[in-house]
């Protein structure tokens, strides 16, 4: 099993959420971040004093999905989650233990 | 007004403004031929033409005396309103307009200090406030004939009349007290804003009823304080009765609705208390930036709209006058708020709501003393340049100066205040557009002179900066004895609401 942790634009968070349904992804969890990366931050002026904001909003979705089922996934989020621009965001792929579905005790691949 | 000469001619005049003052400031050392035109009709003043009062020179006082006053409704309308707008300046649009330039964690700290100083300021102005402002004593504060607001029934039971600014026209004296009542409640609050997110709460309410006895009571009976227009009737009784008025208004001061009084006053209070209490925690090095700009605009706004209250109120009759008045305020505002946005946008490349929010309060700032003394064109005029010159004091002023006034107060109010006390004596001209200064003997309108107007203008401004200054130098070194000035550095890094109230605005 792997877990899927995509950090992507706010507004691009819809897409990825139907371009995941459309493959058979049926659950993620989704969590509003801060960050930066070579977007970097931008400034902001109050009454001449200049702040410059160096994290910017994005949004995380985390997909805990089945070894063969790794690739559509992130190919899904890439193509949903892109708008060419800098700062689209980035996957990260790392293999998962274990899972457990807490109503019923199951484990393993059956849990998710 | 009528004397509305040319519109071309006064724009090329407000092109020269800048010219004009320098013209002016040459010509402020003929201070001598000031026009005692002591009858000068001045200031948003009046008072109760109190029949007993001390007012005995002008034994005239008397015309408005025993039988039951005849008001006019519509006059008790409009103030009774006006009364009701300035409150609602100060709560919410104040609060707001403050409110949203704090942090998060201050946002309550910085609305308790304004609610409940408008509340102390309130009470303390029924007790002896009113009395000490607005009753004859000396040129610089009055008496205690309405210690408790006493005698303001007659001895038939009928409200007393205060004085306006026509002869035989009244309001009832409790109603200009409440007016006035605003106005005292208010002007502390201005200066919450010059050590927000530092200062303790117990420190500020003392503070406050210093600064307000002190500070506020005095300036206030010598701008405003006067016998009434009814006490004009002879050459010789109109020089009488100027003398039982305060001592700026014996000089023929103009401040129609409280450019000394209200924002130089505070204005001075708020650097003074910056200065000593030091910068906030952070200053310069981590972002101190507004939590919320849409309040700030919508306290601006409201601000805006109350101000009506305040400047027209100052008229003290709903009579035509009032409608120039009016239209001074919208304009003056207007024309700000387009010079603030343009400045910033050219000097720092973009335009700011914030930018906007604080044009639209240094213009209401400016055109305060001089709405009810100048033309529209005077007031666009005003608006415009109160507009550039607090934008820079804002922008690069303090930069330049390192004081860390967290709302600018001082830049926005005291500024805003000078410029606008000082142009009141410009445009204040017949050949500008002003209304010159009425002579309630002869009842012509005349006028001394714009070098000899503005320097009039420029004692009472040094006046109320040196006079406050002290007072707050002083009163904040005794609250600093007493209670301490400032929190901890702990509480000021939790922030005010939770360390110094116990509650927070905003849940997560």
């Amino acid at each position: 099993m792997k877990l899927v942790t995509a950090v992507i634009k706010p507004f691009k968070l819809d897409a990825v959420r139907e371009a995941l349904s459309e493959i058979g992804v049926h659950g993620m969890t989704v969590t509003e971040v801060k960050g930066f990366g070579r977007q970097k931050g931008h400034s902001e002026l109050y009454r001449g004093a200049e702040y410059v904001v160096d994290f910017l909003p994005k949004t995380k979705v985390e997909i805990a999905v089945a070894e063969g089922e790794v690739d559509r996934v992130v190919e899904a989020i890439t193509k949903a989650a892109n708008s060419s621009k800098i700062g689209d965001g980035k996957i990260f792929v790392s293999s998962l233990e274990q899972v457990v579905r807490i109503r019923t005790g199951e484990t393993g691949e059956e849990a998710l | 007004m009528n004397k509305f000469v040319e519109m071309g001619r006064k724009l090329a005049l407000i092109g020269g403004v800048a010219a004009l003052l320098l013209t002016a400031g040459g010509v402020l050392a003929d201070d001598a031929v000031q026009a005692v035109s002591s009858a000068a009709a001045d200031a948003t003043a009046t008072v109760a033409a109190t029949p007993e009062a001390a007012a005995a020179p002008a034994a005239e006082a008397a015309a408005a005396a025993p039988a039951a006053p005849n008001f006019n409704k519509g006059d008790i309308a409009w103030m009774l309103t006006s009364t009701l707008l300035v409150l609602f300046m100060v709560l919410p649009g104040l609060a707001l307009f403050y409110g949203g330039m704090v942090r998060a964690k201050n946002i309550l700290s910085l609305s308790m200090q304004i609610f409940v100083t408008f509340c102390l300021i309130s009470v303390l102005w029924a007790i002896y406030g009113y009395s000490l402002a607005f009753t004859a004593g000396n040129d610089f504060i009055g008496g205690l004939d309405r210690l408790f607001l006493k005698g303001m029934l007659d001895s038939a039971g009928n409200l007393t009349a205060a004085a306006t600014f026509s002869k035989g026209v009244y309001i009832p004296e409790y109603l200009y007290c409440a007016f006035q009542m605003t106005f005292a409640a208010l002007t502390p609050c201005l200066i919450v804003g010059a050590f927000a997110e530092r200062m303790k709460f117990s420190a500020v309410l003392l503070f406050m009823v210093l600064w307000f006895t002190f500070s506020y009571l005095p300036i206030a009976h010598m701008v405003w304080f006067w016998a009434g227009p009814d006490a004009y009737t002879t050459a010789d009784a109109g020089t009488a009765a100027t003398a039982t008025a305060g001592l700026i208004f014996q000089w023929g001061a103009m401040d129609f609705a409280g450019g000394t009084v209200v924002h130089i006053n505070a204005g001075i209070a708020g650097l003074v208390g910056c200065l000593l209490i030091g910068k906030r925690k952070g200053y310069g090095t981590m972002s101190l930036a507004p939590h919320n700009v849409p309040f700030t605009m919508v306290g601006s706004a409201l601000l805006w709209v109350g101000w009506f209250g305040f400047n027209v109120g100052s008229n003290l009759e709903a009579n035509g006058f009032a409608a120039q008045v009016f239209i001074n305020t919208f304009l003056a505002t207007a024309a700000a708020v387009l010079a603030w946005t343009f400045g910033e946008w050219a000097i720092l490349g973009k335009p700011t709501m914030l930018g906007a929010a604080s044009g639209a309060i240094a213009g209401l700032v400016a055109i305060t003393p001089a709405c009810g003394w100048v033309g529209p064109m005077g007031s666009i005029a005003i608006g415009i340049i109160a507009g550039i010159v607090c934008m820079l004091a804002v922008l690069k002023l303090k930069a330049a100066l390192g004081y860390d006034d967290s709302l600018d107060v001082f830049g926005v109010h005291c500024i805003g205040g000078i410029l606008g006390a000082l142009l009141t004596g410009v445009f204040n001209s017949p050949d500008l557009g002003g209304t010159g200064v009425i002579d309630y003997v002869t009842g012509v309108y005349g006028f001394s002179g714009i070098g000899s107007a503005v320097w009039i203008q420029a004692k009472a401004v040094g006046v109320t900066l040196v006079w406050s200054g002290l007072v707050s130098l002083v009163a904040y070194k005794l609250v600093d004895v007493i209670v301490g000035l400032r929190v901890t550095d702990e509480v000021e890094t939790e922030g005010l609401d939770t360390a110094e109230h116990g509650e927070r605005a905003y849940h997560s």
